[in-house]
C-alpha cells in the first residue's frame, strides 16, 4: 500500500506550512512539516534602533500575538535596564494580556478548530446552520479585543504599552463596562465550555516532555521560571538549555528540543504544569471536559484553550476589581537605571512560552536579539506526533488521513509568521 | 461575479504578521452583513474552500522573495481590482528595516552558515512588482476604513482614503499636541485616516500609513532638529515604515544630481 499526502499550505492556520507524508509498502517512509513561510529577519532588523522601539517592531512579527511579543519586549528591555514595575502597571499589563490570550484561543477554537468537527470547510457556513454559536464567538472576540484597546489602545499592535509602563491610562467608566460585560459573558463562557464537552476528540495519545513558565503565586502568564513536566526547572535566563534550537533545511522556523527528542508548549503545557493555579471555575471547566494532569493527548491542547478562557475571564474579573479599589493613576513610566545591559523576557503567549532576550548598548540601541517562539519549539513534537499517528490511521481513505493531519497541525494552533502555511492528496 | 450576484472577492498573504487580515475578521464581528454582500472565495487563514475565479483581490504583505513575483502576477492577471491591504503591502513596512543593513549580514545574524539554505532578497511594496489599483494604509489598517474601501468599491466609487496629514485628525480630538510635551512626532507628513490613534494613546506617530503627497519634508527635519534630534536620529524617525520610500527618494535625488 502505498499513499502520499501533500497539503500545500495548510488553512485555517496563522501562516503557510506544507504537509508531506509518504508511504510505501505499508511503511511510513517520510512524514514531515514544513515550514515555507518567508524568512521575516526580526532579530536582525532591530540592530542599530532604539531600545524604546523594540516592542513596536517586534509586535509586528505576528498579529494575533502582538501584545505577548510586545510584552516579552518590554520585559527583555526593562530587565536589561534595570527598570522596576509599579504594581498598576503589572495589573494592567496582566489585564491586556488576558484580552489578548482570549482573543487568540476564541479565534481558535471557533474559527479554526470548530469547522473540522461540525464538518465544514469555514466559519462562514455556520453562520446559516449555527448561528447563536458564530453570533456567540464574535461576541467573545469582541470582548477581548475591546479589553485589550481599553489598556493599550488595540489588540494588534498595541500603542499605550512602553518600557517602564505606559502611556495612556485607562476610565474608571471604561474599566466598570468590561466588569459588566465580563459578568454578563459568563454565560457565553459556560455554552463554550458545553459546547467543547460535547465533541468528539481525537483519542490519540502521546506522552511527550511539557514545557511551560511557572510561579510560585499564580497561573503564570508573564515572568516566571521554566518548569518542565519531565522535572526540570530553571530560571528563564538560562532558557537556551532547554530550548537548543536548531537548523532543518525543509523549514524556515528553527526547531528545538531538551531532554527528549522534542517537547510542547501551550495551553496544554500550562494545563499540566501549573493546574492547580487555576481559578476553581477554570477547574470546573476541566472536569465537564474530561481533563486532569497529566493529559498526553495532543488534540486537547484545543480544549485546554476552553479552559484557559475561563480562567482568563474570571482572572480579568478579579484584575478589573482590584483597578477600581486603588483607582487608576496616570504615572510616568518606571525610570531607567543603567545606561545599558542584556535581559531576557519571558511570558506565555497563547501558543506558548516566548523568550525575547536582548542586548541594549551604552547608547540605548539595540545591540543583539534573539527570540524563541512558542510554534518553533513545537514544531519537532508535531512531527514525532505525525510519525506516532500515521500507522494508527492507514487503514482510512486518504482524504480522511489528510483531514487527521490537518486537525493534529491545528490543534497546535500553530502561529507560522511568528515562527519566521497545509494539503494536497494524492495515491500511487 | 457570481450567480448570486455578489462580488468574488480574495484574500491572500505575503511577508507579513496577517494582523491586517485578522483586523478583517474583526471588522466582520461588528458587520456580519458583509459576508451578505461580496462572497469571499479564498481566504487561507480563516477558510479551507479555495476559489481561483475572482475580481477583487486584497493582498496583505510585501514582495521579499522571487517565486512572491510569480505568485503576484497571477493575481493581477486574475483580478480586476487589486487592492493593497496594509502596510507591508502598501509600503513594504517593517519589512524594509532590512535595508538599513547589509542583506548578506542579516541573513547570516539569524540562520547562521546556513543562510544560504532560504531565499530572500530586499522587501518592497506590491506596486514595485505588479499595478495596484487602491490602498488601504496602516500597520495594522483601520476596521472603519477597511469597511469604507468595500462600501466605495461595490457603488463603483474610488475610496475614500485622505489626503491630509495625522495632525488635522489629532487637533479635531483635542490632543494636546506630543511636540509641546517635548516628544517628537511623524503626524506633520503622515498621511491620516487612522483618527490619530497613536498620539491619543500617548505615542509619537510612526507614520505607518506613509506620507502625505508633498510633505514639506525640509521643515519636518528641521523641527525635528530644533527638538534635539541628531541626523541619525531624523533618519530612526523616517525609517521604521517607510525605508523603501526613503530610500527611493534618495535614488531619485541623486539621479537628477548626475
Amino acid at each position: 500500500m502505498s499513499k502520499r499526502i501533500d497539503v500545500h499550505h495548510v488553512t485555517r492556520v496563522e501562516g503557510h506550512g506544507n504537509i508531506v507524508v509518504e508511504v510505501a509498502g505499508g511503511q511510513l517512509k517520510e512524514c514531515r512539516f514544513d515550514v515555507v513561510e518567508t524568512p521575516r529577519f526580526f532579530e536582525a532588523m532591530l540592530i542599530g534602533r532604539p531600545y524604546l522601539e523594540a516592542s513596536h517592531i517586534t509586535s509586528r512579527i505576528c498579529g494575533i500575538c502582538a501584545t505577548g511579543h510586545a510584552t516579552a519586549s518590554l520585559r527583555a528591555s526593562e530587565k536589561a535596564l534595570g527598570v522596576e514595575l509599579s504594581e498598576q502597571s503589572q495589573q494592567l499589563r496582566k489585564l491586556t494580556f488576558h484580552g489578548e490570550q482570549l482573543d487568540s484561543h476564541v479565534l481558535h477554537i471557533y474559527m479554526l478548530v470548530a469547522p473540522d468537527f461540525l464538518g465544514v470547510g469555514s466559519v462562514i457556513p455556520l453562520a446559516s446552520s449555527h448561528p447563536e454559536v458564530v453570533l456567540r464567538a464574535l461576541r467573545m472576540k469582541k470582548l477581548a479585543g475591546d479589553i485589550c484597546a481599553v489598556v493599550a489602545g488595540r489588540h494588534t499592535h498595541p500603542i499605550a504599552m512602553t518600557v517602564g509602563g505606559f502611556t495612556h491610562f485607562p476610565k474608571v467608566s471604561e474599566l466598570q463596562d468590561l466588569r459588566r460585560r465580563l459578568i454578563e459573558g459568563r454565560a457565553d463562557v459556560d455554552a463554550t465550555v458545553d459546547l467543547f464537552a460535547s465533541l468528539p476528540w481525537p483519542s490519540f495519545d502521546r506522552d511527550t516532555e511539557y514545557v511551560s513558565l511557572t510561579k510560585p503565586d499564580e497561573y503564570a502568564f508573564i515572568d516566571g521560571e521554566i518548569i518542565t513536566s519531565d522535572g526540570a526547572r530553571l530560571p528563564a535566563e538560562n532558557y537556551q538549555q532547554v530550548t537548543n534550537e536548531h537548523l532543518v533545511q525543509h523549514s524556515t522556523a528553527k526547531h528545538t528540543r531538551h531532554l527528549r527528542n522534542s517537547y510542547m508548549v501551550g495551553a496544554l503545557a500550562r494545563f499540566n504544569n501549573n493546574y492547580e493555579q487555576l481559578h476553581p471555575r477554570a477547574k470546573e471547566a476541566a472536569q465537564k471536559l474530561g481533563m486532569k494532569p497529566k493529559v498526553t493527548k495532543t488534540f486537547l491542547n484545543s480544549a485546554a484553550q476552553v479552559v484557559e478562557i475561563v480562567h482568563c475571564s474570571e482572572d480579568a474579573i478579579q484584575i478589573i476589581d482590584q483597578l477600581l479599589a486603588k483607582g487608576v493613576h496616570p504615572e510616568a513610566p518606571a525610570p531607567v537605571r543603567q545606561t545599558g545591559g542584556e535581559g531576557v523576557g519571558v511570558c506565555e503567549v497563547p501558543r506558548g512560552m516566548l523568550v525575547h532576550h536582548y542586548w541594549i548598548g551604552e547608547d540605548g540601541k539595540m545591540t543583539g536579539a534573539n527570540c524563541i517562539i512558542p510554534t518553533n519549539q513545537n514544531l519537532a513534537n508535531l512531527e514525532q506526533d505525525m510519525q506516532a499517528l500515521v500507522p494508527q490511521i492507514l487503514d482510512k481513505p486518504v482524504e480522511q488521513m489528510q483531514l487527521d493531519l490537518e486537525m493534529l497541525v491545528r490543534a497546535y494552533d500553530p502561529c507560522i509568521s511568528c515562527s519566521v502555511h497545509v494539503l494536497k492528496v494524492e495515491t500511487k | 461575479m457570481s450567480q448570486n450576484g455578489k462580488p468574488k472577492v480574495a484574500f491572500f498573504d505575503f511577508t507579513s504578521c496577517e494582523g491586517c487580515q485578522l483586523t478583517v475578521v474583526d471588522s466582520l464581528q461588528d458587520h456580519p452583513e458583509l459576508l451578505n454582500a461580496v462572497e469571499i472565495v479564498q481566504f487561507r487563514e480563516a477558510m479551507s474552500e479555495k476559489g481561483e475565479d475572482y475580481l477583487v483581490a486584497f493582498i496583505e504583505g510585501s514582495c521579499t522573495r522571487a517565486s512572491d513575483e510569480a505568485r503576484l502576477k497571477k493575481i493581477r492577471q486574475q483580478a480586476a481590482v487589486v487592492v493593497a491591504l496594509g502596510a507591508c503591502a502598501h509600503l513594504g513596512g517593517v519589512n524594509t528595516l532590512k535595508y538599513l543593513h547589509p542583506l548578506d549580514e542579516v541573513r547570516q545574524y539569524v540562520y547562521g552558515d546556513k543562510a544560504g539554505w532560504y531565499d530572500t532578497y530586499d522587501a518592497r511594496p506590491i506596486e514595485a512588482v505588479i499595478p495596484v489599483d487602491y490602498f488601504i494604509p496602516g500597520c495594522p489598517i483601520d476596521r472603519d476604513e477597511f469597511l469604507a474601501t468595500v462600501k466605495a468599491l461595490l457603488l463603483g466609487k474610488k475610496p475614500p482614503i485622505p489626503d491630509y496629514p495625522v495632525c488635522v485628525e489629532c487637533k479635531l480630538k483635542e490632543n494636546t499636541c506630543l511636540f509641546t510635551l517635548g516628544k517628537v512626532c511623524m503626524g506633520p507628513v503622515t498621511r491620516a485616516g487612522c483618527k490619530a490613534i497613536c498620539p491619543s494613546y500617548g505615542q509619537s506617530c510612526e507614520a505607518c500609513r506613509g506620507f502625505i503627497p508633498d510633505p514639506n519634508d525640509s521643515s519636518m527635519r528641521e523641527v525635528l532638529a530644533k527638538h534635539g534630534l541628531t541626523p541619525d536620529e531624523i533618519t530612526t524617525m523616517y525609517t521604521m515604515f517607510t525605508t523603501y520610500q526613503v530610500r527611493e527618494k534618495l535614488m531619485q535625488r541623486a539621479s537628477t544630481h548626475e
